[in-house]
């Protein structure tokens, strides 16, 4: 009884640790690896000032939402009154969930294109890689103020195909149930540094010389998908 | 050629010349009278709507050339990037002269080339009277008429530090005191609120027009102030990022806190004048 009682009022004056909270994850490079289409600069800035304001934001918000602390980021995303109650909660940590996707996203050997089931994918719901890139950046490109670039998998009974979407904010396709493959922020602090008001040759540049296709691979790998050979 | 009754208000009916074309058997082929009709200052607004072109089984040609007779852009039908009162290099060290020559040439030249193209479509899809075509392109329309407008208001509301300067007892600041109780109220308001914009968008001081007070505000995108709320635009500050990315990267409240530095309160005032008399 007494140590029930010492248990409690520990739990209660926040001496035992923290249940999960949001982290900063590394890069998987070093901060000079994706120049010079992304400058040491920008991923420095990017990462350790705009991604770990959305981390530290959004732990700092945790700590007086109790009912979310013991979940995990993408748990607490995807509840759909978490919004209506607590707004910046939601944006701060899908910006933090979306950052570290963004990272994964990029390699200092991307670009190419991908292979296996997703390519197969690719030109069963697509018709042809082109074709998909061609969505892709478009969807990049008419995304008007602040957003993201998603190439994702619905995977809802009846639906399923990839499916390429653009988000403004910080929304993230999760919360519309598609799982999300590969990202491009197209926020203008991702490539201001860079590439000014030129977007486009931001995004010509992820594409040729970033895009992460194996992670896209794994992702997709990771929902277990059988495609009979006939739908191909 | 035609018998046309002039309607009680001075110009052609809405109905008495759509019931010309529709009823006509002779296809109205020269474009001179089409050109004269429409250049004529008997067109009212309300013959826009009237004037179902497409209906009227004019040759395409022609129903083309009353469209752009019923352009709705100013003069000739284009906008205009507005020239600056002041060099590139005017606002520094608060905005430098890199981020002003991009901000005008590139984003603000930008919103204007598409809202222009943005209301070439329009026209099209007016003359057609096809409200699906029409309501589809509501968002470019807001997005680069919104941007146009919403830049063109904030490079009036810049001037040099030498010349920014806040008058005490004249209209703003009896309506800054009666509505903030002082400047630095105000000020501190603003920021804040301008701070906090989540992703892309303005912060606004704004004159409401049913309270007769001012009010801050702010705006998603370039949503612009007076079509999304009703507040006459005093005085805006641009948030998004390529507003002051290169000068103060992710530090924003660095640079709100110092724009305060290069407000033309003239301006400001004079739009709080102009909107209070109506």
């Amino acid at each position: 009884m007494m140590l029930l009682r010492l248990i409690l009022t520990a739990l209660s004056l926040g001496a035992l640790p923290a249940t999960v909270a949001i982290d900063l994850p590394d890069l998987p490079y070093s901060y000079d690896a994706l120049a010079p289409a992304i400058s040491e600069q920008t991923l420095r800035t990017h990462h350790l000032k705009h991604h770990a304001k959305y981390v530290n934001t959004a732990n700092e918000l945790l700590k007086s939402e109790p009912s979310y602390a013991n979940l995990s980021p993408e748990k607490i995303i995807k509840d759909r009154k978490l919004r209506m109650k607590n707004l910046s909660l939601f944006n701060n940590v899908a910006q933090a969930i979306n950052h570290a996707f963004y990272w994964k996203s990029l390699s200092p050997n991307g670009g190419g294109q991908p292979s296996g089931q997703l390519m197969d994918l690719i030109q069963r719901d697509f018709g042809s890689f082109e074709e998909l890139k061609n969505k892709m950046e478009s969807e990049a490109l008419t995304c008007f103020g602040s957003g993201w670039a998603w190439l994702g998998y619905d995977a809802s009974k009846g639906h399923e195909k990839l499916v390429v979407m653009k988000t403004t904010g910080a929304e993230n396709p999760m919360a519309l149930g598609i799982t999300p493959l590969l990202t491009i922020d197209v926020w203008e602090h991702a490539y201001y540094l860079d590439f000014q008001e030129r977007r486009g040759e931001y995004v010509k540049a992820y594409f040729d010389r970033l895009v992460n296709w194996s992670f896209a691979e794994e992702n997709l790998k990771l929902l277990g998908l059988v495609i009979a050979k006939d739908e191909l | 050629m035609f018998s046309v009754h002039p309607h009680r208000s001075g110009g052609l009916s809405a109905l008495g010349i759509s019931k010309i074309f529709r009823e006509s058997k002779i296809h109205i082929a020269s474009t001179q009278l089409i050109n004269t009709i429409m250049s004529s200052k008997l067109i009212s607004p309300a013959l826009r709507a009237a004037l179902n072109l497409h209906s009227s089984k004019l040759p395409a040609a022609t129903s083309q050339l009353a469209s752009a007779h019923l352009s709705s852009a100013p003069s000739g039908g284009k906008h205009e990037l507005p020239g600056l009162k002041y060099d590139y290099g005017a606002l520094e060290p608060v905005i430098s002269a890199e981020t002003m020559t991009i901000h005008h040439t590139k984003h603000h030249q930008t919103y204007v080339t598409n809202l222009n193209a943005t209301l070439e479509k329009l026209d099209a899809a007016t003359s057609t009277a096809d409200a699906s075509s029409i309501i589809a392109l509501s968002n470019a329309l807001k997005f680069n008429g919104g941007g146009h407008i919403n830049h063109t208001l904030f490079w009036e509301n810049l001037c040099s530090k030498d010349e920014s300067a806040y008058s005490e007892g004249g209209e703003l600041s009896k309506a800054i005191d009666s509505s903030f109780g002082g400047l630095e109220n105000m000020k501190k308001e603003l920021s804040a609120k301008s701070i906090g914009v989540m992703g892309s968008g303005w912060g606004w001081l704004g004159y409401n027009v049913g309270t007769g007070r001012i009010e801050t505000a702010t705006c998603p995108n370039q949503d612009p102030l007076q079509a999304t709320t009703g507040l006459v635009p005093l005085l805006g500050i641009d948030v998004w990022e390529h507003a002051y990315y290169v000068d103060y990267r992710n530090v924003r409240p660095n640079y709100v806190n110092a724009i305060w530095d290069v407000i033309d309160w003239k301006v400001v005032e004079a739009r709080l004048v102009k909107a209070k008399s109506g």
